[in-house]
């Protein structure tokens, strides 16, 4: 009688059944919409910052460059002092240079590596290798150049001058775990080994290695020596990577800077000790600048970070606005139904049905309702998160670049983790179960709520009032 | 048997109150037929409804068979409803959605009868009012007279002792309404039932063994029916 009832009554009320669980139906599918993409850009972000930082790296260490130092990249033309050679004259120079970093002492990345809490400690040598040449005309002049990638001009002399650089990180082979090529995949040949920590090998990125035509054999040259190419490496998705890897010792040797290193990569022994090691460091490395995933995550501007905001803010309070909405109607449709059937349950009490099985009745059609506007948002939802994924354009974070170096072009710094990176990102919208859960949760409880309500409704009617309304 | 003893009802009205019923005092026997006339708004429905325990009264007692049902709490009310006394109302309020049948069977619910005897006894009530042939239609497939013999056979389903009838022909043209005066009157001889009808038709009146006014909230036994008993 019970499932008869239930059934035929619905059908009765087919259009405003329909009509409500429509309601829960949008909430609900706004929710798992709105869940999947804060999740999406949950582990966007997370992508975001591990191609910032490499995979296992928790922290990093910069220094920032003292007041006056990494003044423009001096070339040393021979031929003479500088605006006395003669017109004519061919010059060619390539040098590898830090690019505006501090430095820290090698023995620093073993003082890290020993603190407490600490798991693996990596030293990097971020630096450009910029190439000059061309001819001095009349007038003479040193041509001049700055660091930084990829830009040609031509210097103070006037001459005609060609210039092209490219980035170079010197990786510790020891601990390729950590680091720059830690999150890149070796599509061809092999990475770097401790064998060859002093050999003019090179790992080439697979996007620079397209450009110039570079594979495994090839050769490309750093600061004037040739270096073989061992491995092209694909970098993470989103991952803004180095030009060329070579061994860190080499780049110390070719860039002038024995015993030095601009970036240590850190890793923790758990991600709760994370703050702990920071603290750590900074204590043994007063003057580095620390940064970790959280100062990083703090720093990431751009559409990323609006969708984060747009997803947790104006997504979240729009699918609860949406939500209470959709439980509201679902409570006044229910009311409303019982008040149109005040002499029904009057009669029913009349024959002796008792309150709470008047009300189990109403309760297990807006339960009904409920779970059929649960399974629809389901599918709305799944469609939706779907939509998002297809339709969503790629998602750009940056991490800011400091101002605060000073000496000319080489004051420019910027955290070696961050390097003024902007990373692309295409924005996924997964749906958990955990999420499929909480709106069959949320549907039930709105079917619940409107049942409540009306079942209080009906309970209230004294059987003699009831059966004395007029319909 | 009912026994009422100076019972009123007082509603509230505005800043005013109704006195529905000024001390009533009567004795309906079992197996007796009252019906009870008189103008609107004078305090019949408000009667049934207590004789019904739909209702309690202001004050003054109302027995049912030896049991105060103003003493009674509204859970042994629901219970007195679903077992002694069945209700016939004048529009039928037969559940919409429901066919015959499970109208009819919707009034066993309460007592927990299991689905298969609800079937039986349902059918068998059906039957007993002629609409045997009518179980699996729904009330908007029947007459008028067909959906108050649904009704007839809902109330008594259940074997009450007591049948309430308020207004039983107030929508029957007067062909129907004496097809289920006489159906009626059947049924209280064959089950011994104690029927009291409110209505404002003389000749559905007549047909009770008594007949009694109210009027202004008194009740007056003024006459006896010619067949008596």
């Amino acid at each position: 009688m019970f499932i008869t009832y239930l059934l035929r009554e619905l059908r009765r009320r087919m259009r405003q059944a329909i009509f409500i669980a429509a309601g829960l139906a949008l909430g609900v599918g706004l929710v798992i919409t709105v869940t999947a993409a804060s999740d999406g850009v949950s582990a966007t972000q997370g992508t975001v910052l591990r191609s910032l930082y490499g995979v296992g790296t928790d922290v990093t260490v910069t220094q920032s460059p003292t007041a006056g130092s990494g003044g423009g990249t001096r070339f040393n033309f021979g031929g003479g002092p500088p605006g006395q050679q003669n017109a004519g004259t061919s010059f060619s120079r390539d040098i590898l240079a830090g690019g505006g970093m501090g430095t820290i002492k090698s023995s620093s990345v073993t003082t890290v590596s020993g603190l407490k809490d600490v798991s693996g400690a990596a030293g990097a040598l971020v630096l450009n290798d910029v190439k000059l040449s061309g001819t001095v005309s009349a007038g003479g002049g040193q041509p001049g150049a700055q660091g930084g990638s990829g830009s040609g001009s031509a210097g103070s002399g006037g001459g005609s001058v060609n210039s092209s650089s490219f980035t170079v990180t010197g990786v510790d082979p020891a601990h390729d775990a950590l680091g720059p090529l830690s999150s890149g995949t070796v599509t061809s040949g092999h990475n770097i080994t401790t064998a060859e920590s002093d050999s003019n090998v090179a790992v080439v990125d697979s996007n620079y290695a397209k450009a110039q035509n570079l594979k495994v054999g090839s050769s490309v040259t750093v600061a004037g020596k040739t270096f073989g190419v061992i491995g092209i490496v694909q970098a993470a998705q989103g991952e803004s990577s180095a030009n060329v890897y070579i061994p860190l010792a080499r780049a110390q040797a070719l860039a002038n800077m024995p015993g030095e290193v601009n970036t240590i990569y850190v890793s923790a022994a758990s991600a709760a000790d994370i703050s702990a090691v920071s603290s750590e460091i900074s204590r043994a490395l007063p003057s580095a600048t620390v940064t970790t995933s959280s100062n990083l995550a703090s720093e990431v501007t751009g559409s990323l970070s609006s969708a984060s905001t747009l997803a947790n803010s104006l997504g979240k309070w729009l699918a609860v606005a949406v939500l209470a909405a959709a439980f509201g109607l679902a409570s006044i449709l229910t009311m409303s139904a019982v008040s149109r059937r005040v002499r029904e349950f009057g009669t029913l009490k009349a024959m002796g049905w008792r309150s709470r099985r008047i009300i189990r009745q109403i309760m297990g059609e807006a339960l009904v309702i409920g779970i059929v506007g649960g399974a629809a948002g389901v599918g709305i939802g799944y469609g939706a998160a779907a939509l998002v994924e297809a339709l969503a354009p790629p998602l750009t974070a940056s991490t800011a670049s400091t101002a605060s170096g000073s000496g000319g072009p080489g004051g420019r710094f910027a955290r070696a983790a961050s390097s003024a990176h902007t990373v692309s990102v295409h924005l996924t919208a997964p749906v958990t179960l955990g999420a499929v859960a909480l709106a069959v949760v949320l549907a039930i409880a709105g079917g619940l709520i409107a049942g409540s309500l009306g079942g209080w409704r009906a309970v209230r009617l004294r059987p003699a009032a009831a059966l004395a309304r007029i319909e | 048997m009912y026994r009422l003893t100076d019972v009123t009802k007082d509603y509230p009205k505005g800043r005013g109150v109704v006195h529905a019923l000024q001390g009533v005092n009567a004795v309906i026997g079992d197996g007796d037929w009252l019906a009870i006339q008189g103008p609107t708004g004078h305090g019949k429905s408000t009667l049934l409804q207590i004789l019904g325990a739909l209702d309690r009264p202001t004050s003054g007692t109302v027995e049912l068979n030896g049991q105060d049902l103003t003493g009674l709490r509204e859970s042994q009310l629901t219970k007195v409803r679903a077992t002694s006394i069945g209700f016939i109302f004048q529009t039928f309020n037969l559940i919409p959605t429901l066919s015959a049948q499970e109208n009819v069977e919707a009034a066993l619910v309460p007592l927990d009868v299991d689905a298969g005897q609800r079937r039986e006894r349902a059918r068998q009530a059906l039957a007993e009012v002629g609409l045997g042939d009518r179980a699996r239609h729904l009330p908007s497939e029947l007459s008028g007279g067909q959906q108050q013999r649904v009704a007839i056979a809902r109330a008594l389903v259940k074997k009450p002792g007591v049948l309430l009838a308020d207004e039983p022909t107030g929508n029957l043209d007067e062909g129907t309404r004496d097809e289920i005066m006489t159906l009626l009157e059947q049924l209280w001889r064959e089950h011994g039932l104690t029927l009291v009808t409110v209505t404002h038709d003389s000749s559905v009146a007549r047909r009770a063994q008594r007949i009694a006014i109210m009027r202004n909230g008194l009740l007056t036994v003024r006459d006896s029916a010619p067949h008596g008993t």
